[in-house]
């Protein structure tokens, strides 16, 4: 069976993106960003996922104001990458993983998430400077990536809550997925920023430094923290934020923190990084017990019971 | 119909786009999505009040664009990741718009971000209505600490590279 082994959680800031373009990750001020993921690029290479699930937004690359999917799924077997206004990012081609996608997808809308199936997209920054911080520049991408869409551009984003139980349901789905995989799933986002209005430049180190503590400690917490207390703490476009908890929700409830980087600013944004690993020799037995065994958070989990027979198995 | 009221119009100097802002700025958005084109760029530089004529927007929304009020865009429901598309077309990146916006020059708002950004605290609500910022709160003008340190040593040098930095930011 697939498995979801470690989750990771990064900004997209574009400007991280502009710099490694145009080759200025060595001038000091990109040193201190890009220095602290020599080590996550390290963890990934040694990990080397099968597949990686792509948590993202879009910022009006793929999708204008004519329609504005809450969730998107990618099931195409490529994604170029989107022309942001100063032509696409060299960077390779995204290649899909449509049968993994097809199964989350089926899996995932039986469990009562209603995804908008996406089959032809290109995908911005907030995809590509992730993948490029955890995978670097190589030539191709190491491995197949599916991506997910959220919309955090037009209020009112998913709830962090939405966000949470959409991760389990995703690591169900993953987890009948019959091939034996090991997959990756990013968050990606935030931390605190705001690029408008007069309130611009905002940023909360304490809130974001508290966030990161309670991504492994209490994620339920973050799971009920409402849009205002993001925008008001974190700025406007700190709500992106809510994209981590879909990460957190497809790992276990005990994770162990392996890895985490933060620093201030990249452009108009604190970075934050983390890298969180299901605990060992928990993960087994215990995540078929889970389902059942995650009371607070219910709603559409409480279903998951019939989901085997729903999904004609 | 006045705007409806909403917790979140409590924030100062923040403009949230919600589905009533995103109704109301269709057409400014539509028409910053048109920019994603290079010869829709051309069209536009060339005369740019024939082409806002293209799209449906009001003489005020027509008239923000044209003198790039980028907060009256907000107010009229644009929304800064299409707004961002008509200043990359006058060849600026996300941190020169957030600068304009937030009325500092460009070397105000690159320091402020290299001392760790705006504080929140003072910066919450217009109300007051929020809680109280916490006994530690910093001043104002607080720099951030984890990464203090670092950003401060390396401000000069960063400052001068800002220039020339990538617009792209």
């Amino acid at each position: 069976m697939a498995r979801i082994i470690a989750g990771v959680a990064s900004s997209h800031v574009p400007a991280i993106g502009a710099a490694i373009d145009n080759k200025q990750t060595g001038e000091p001020y990109w040193q201190r960003v890009f220095s602290g993921f020599e080590k996550s690029k390290q963890w990934m290479a040694e990990t080397k996922p099968d597949v990686a699930i792509v948590v993202y937004n879009d910022h009006a690359s793929a999708f204008s104001v004519e329609f504005v999917p809450t969730f998107a799924l990618g099931c195409a077997a490529e994604f170029p990458p989107a022309d942001e206004g100063w032509g696409p990012r060299p960077v390779p081609v995204v290649k899909g993983h449509p049968e993994l996608a097809a199964h989350i997808a089926q899996s995932v809308i039986l469990d009562e998430f209603d995804l908008t199936i996406v089959n032809k997209m290109e995908v911005d920054h907030g995809l590509t400077v992730p993948m490029n911080l955890l995978f670097g520049s190589p030539k191709e991408w190491p491995c197949p990536v599916i991506p997910l869409a959220v919309n955090v551009v037009l209020y009112p984003p998913p709830t962090g809550h939405r966000c949470y139980m959409l991760g389990r349901a995703i690591r169900r789905a993953v987890e009948s997925f019959p091939e034996d995989l090991k997959v990756v799933i990013f968050g990606t986002g935030g931390m605190s920023h705001q690029i408008s209005g007069p309130r611009a430049g905002l940023i909360n180190s304490k809130f974001d430094k508290a966030y990161l503590d309670n991504l492994t400690k209490d994620p339920k917490k973050l799971a009920r923290m409402e849009h205002l207390e993001y925008m008001r703490e974190a700025g406007a476009e700190g709500i992106e934020m809510v994209m981590w908890l879909v990460m957190r929700g497809a790992l276990d409830d005990k994770v162990d923190e392996v890895y985490r980087f933060y620093t201030v600013p990249a452009s108009n944004t604190a970075v934050g990084h983390i890298i969180l690993e299901n605990r060992k020799g928990a993960a087994k037995g215990k995540a078929k017990a889970k389902s059942k065994s995650t009371p607070k958070i219910k709603r559409a989990a409480a279903r998951a019971t019939h989901r085997d027979v729903r999904r004609g198995k | 119909m006045p705007r409806a009221q909403h917790d979140y119009d409590d924030i100062p100097g923040t403009f949230v786009f919600d589905a009533e802002r995103s109704r109301q700025g269709y057409g400014i958005n539509m028409f910053c999505m048109s920019l994603m084109k290079d010869e829709n760029r051309k069209a536009f530089k060339a005369n740019e009040a024939e082409y806002l004529k293209k799209f449906p927007l009001t003489p005020e929304q027509a008239t923000a664009i044209l003198n790039r009020e980028y907060n009256r865009l907000l107010e009229l429901g644009g929304n800064i990741y299409f707004t961002a598309k008509l200043g990359a077309t006058d060849g600026h990146s996300f941190r020169h718009l957030a600068a304009t916006m937030t009325g500092a020059s460009q070397d105000d708002y690159a320091k402020m971000m290299l001392a760790g950004g705006r504080s929140v605290e003072g910066n919450r609500s217009k109300s007051g209505r929020d809680k109280a910022a916490p006994k530690s709160a910093k001043p104002k003008s607080a720099k951030p600490k984890a990464v203090k340190s670092k950003a401060v040593k390396s401000k000069s040098r960063a400052k001068s590279r800002s220039k020339a930095r990538s617009k792209r930011g």
